[in-house]
């Protein structure tokens, strides 16, 4: 085994390697989904199904009900104003996919290989987290392919669309640490799956699919402070041109926090446990 | 800094190590010193608190009490350092399963920082090593466990760690690939690495280990060459197998302390097993004119080590 010694020990500075060690991971990840894109699959495929239900199910009927809309065109005025709303929701759906593939990941090996390792700890989680971005950017993209070929037309110029982008990005991201920490805190597989529900339910308790003022007085209250209606009306806003007002800089305000949230329980969570996975 | 001006002498020191899961305490004050480029194996039964150790020295899972030094370097305040020196093979395989094992080897020559051609060419030369080549490119639910476990260890190897730990490197292996795996491991020592072994077979410590020590409800119990251990124990005899009930009568008559097993018509002779006393043996018998059907020389192995200082035998307490 001469060529064994043909290597010596790396002298390790971890700081300097954050950037590279978080590609080489984010390179795995994504070698993950191209060799099983069951999930990913899934996690998109299902808010184009509930596009298209809501749109040509309900949207007659729950367009006709908008304020100011006349019920002959309930279902385009139903398309445009769900729009945003089902975005959030496939940004939260796949908040479901990194939750899980972190919970399978905890109870590999590798993980404890990876913890043995000088590798940046934070490296390791942020493969994960722009992994997800990515997919929640793709996500997007496709559902609001699909919202054009039916009839979505936003009325935003080059630099709302711009502004869309960045904070479609910046939403995913802090979402996906989030993911991560849940799936990070999840027992098992099974309740991976399940915590970041509440997030896909949230889009629903705002302003995604009704206005807020239909619902009732205390629903309301819930609904007008929580982070997902300035992030839907931040979209709406930047896409539809309906009134802005401080929705933009709400929901930036709320995505920096969730992210610092999801970054710090994350990484307590991370240095905290061990894997007790034995075969 | 407190990097040390020379290497280490010893590759791992332990002093007092503690750590409790709740009220149930599994290390109760380890001491250990591991000499650097030599084999050491630590034995115990399930539960011992043998992966705790391996765990706490692979910086996994932090001591409760005590130091622990890797490669110089304290496990607590320099993590970092440590996890440079380091390698670990453990008793589950570390390989990610979806990736196939030349890309879980890519995977790890990457985190180690190497260049591309640096990195193609280390990961050829392991795969050829561990005989992985044909398979380089499979899917690893198609690798037998020998094979995962050989791919495990080749990741562990991609950076040449000074100190490597194998926690059971063996269990759930075929003879064959146990013996593979013994050869891979000598070929390290070779090379002046450090390995630091836990094992429930005790021809394993016997076959590989410069020293060993055995742990019994988180204390070292015992520690040495695994010969200086088999002289902890009497037990060494000669068993001599009688055609009837009276060449056994006359025989132990004839040699002291012996035992008889009536049924089985067999005799035990104490002996240290050298050609000296059996010869004496044998001139006795012979001297009586009594023929003895069968012969066998028994020697003390880690087993009876194992038994005569927990009370228990390893085989006997696994989950």
């Amino acid at each position: 085994m001469t060529t064994l010694s043909s290597v010596s020990p790396m002298d390790v500075s971890s700081g300097s390697h954050v950037v590279g060690d978080a590609i080489t991971m984010l390179r795995r990840n994504l070698l993950h989904i191209v060799r099983y894109p069951g999930l990913s699959l899934f996690t998109i495929l299902g808010p184009v199904i509930i596009l298209l239900l809501t749109v040509f199910v309900f949207g007659g009927t729950l367009g006709a009900g908008l304020p100011g809309v006349d019920a002959a065109q309930g279902r385009d005025a139903y398309l445009a104003y769900v729009m945003p709303g089902i975005l959030l929701i496939t940004i939260a759906g796949t908040v479901s996919g990194v939750a899980i593939t972190v919970a399978m990941d905890m109870t590999e090996g590798i993980t404890a290989r990876f913890r043995t390792m000088a590798i940046s700890r934070a490296s390791v989680l942020a493969g994960h987290v722009i992994g997800n971005t990515v997919q929640a950017i793709i996500a997007v993209a496709l559902l609001l392919a699909v919202g054009l070929l039916v009839g979505f037309r936003p009325t935003a110029g080059p630099l709302e669309w711009l502004g869309a982008a960045g904070l479609i990005v910046l939403i995913s991201f802090a979402l996906s640490w989030i993911g991560v920490a849940m799936g990070m805190q999840s027992k098992s597989v099974e309740t991976a799956s399940n915590l970041p529900l509440i997030l896909t339910v949230l889009p629903l308790l705002g302003s995604g699919f009704v206005p807020t003022a239909s619902m009732p007085e205390w629903l309301q209250g819930f609904a007008a402070n929580q982070p997902f209606t300035p992030f839907i009306e931040a979209i709406r806003g930047l896409l539809l041109g309906t009134e802005l007002g401080a929705n933009l800089w709400l929901a930036i305000g709320w995505a920096v926090v969730i992210g610092i949230g999801g970054y710090v329980w994350s990484m307590v969570l991370y240095n905290r446990k061990s894997v007790t996975a034995k075969v | 800094m407190t990097t040390p001006a020379i290497k280490a002498e010893y590759a791992i020191k332990v002093r007092d190590l503690r750590k409790s899961y709740g009220k149930k305490t599994v290390l109760d004050g380890v001491d250990l010193t591991v000499p650097a480029g030599t084999v050491f194996a630590l034995l115990g039964p399930n539960g011992a608190g043998k992966t705790t150790i391996v765990h706490i020295l692979s910086t996994l899972v932090s001591a409760d009490g005590g130091t622990a030094e890797v490669d110089g370097f304290d496990v607590k305040k320099d993590a970092d350092r440590v996890r440079s020196s380091i390698g670990l093979t453990g008793q589950f395989a570390a390989v990610d399963g979806i990736l196939n094992g030349e890309e879980n080897l890519m995977l790890m020559a990457r985190l180690r920082h190497l260049t591309g051609p640096q990195a193609r060419e280390r990961v050829a030369a392991l795969l050829e090593q561990f005989e992985l080549t044909e398979a380089a490119r499979k899917p690893l639910a198609t690798y037998s466990g020998g094979m995962k476990r050989r791919l495990d260890l080749a990741m562990t190897l991609v950076a040449t760690p000074r100190i490597i730990f194998l926690d059971e490197p063996t269990t759930g292996l075929d003879p064959r690939s146990r013996h593979t795996m013994w050869e891979i491991i000598r070929d390290l020592v070779a090379n002046g690495t450090t390995i630091f072994l836990t094992t429930q077979y005790l021809d394993e410590a016997d076959e590989l280990a410069d020293s060993v020590a055995v742990l019994d409800n988180g204390k070292i119990v015992a520690e040495g060459t695994p010969d200086e251990l088999k002289r902890l124990v009497p037990g060494g005899h000669i068993r001599l197998r009688f055609a009837d009930a009276a060449g056994l009568t006359k025989a132990a008559g004839l040699l002291k302390d012996s035992s008889a097993d009536d049924d089985a018509l067999t005799l035990e002779v104490p002996s240290d097993g050298g050609v000296r006393s059996l010869r004496s043996v044998l001139d006795r018998l012979d001297s009586a004119q009594l023929e003895v059907d069968d012969l066998s020389i028994h020697t003390p192995d880690l087993d009876d080590v194992f038994f005569a200082l927990t009370g228990h035998s390893e085989k006997g307490t696994q989950e």
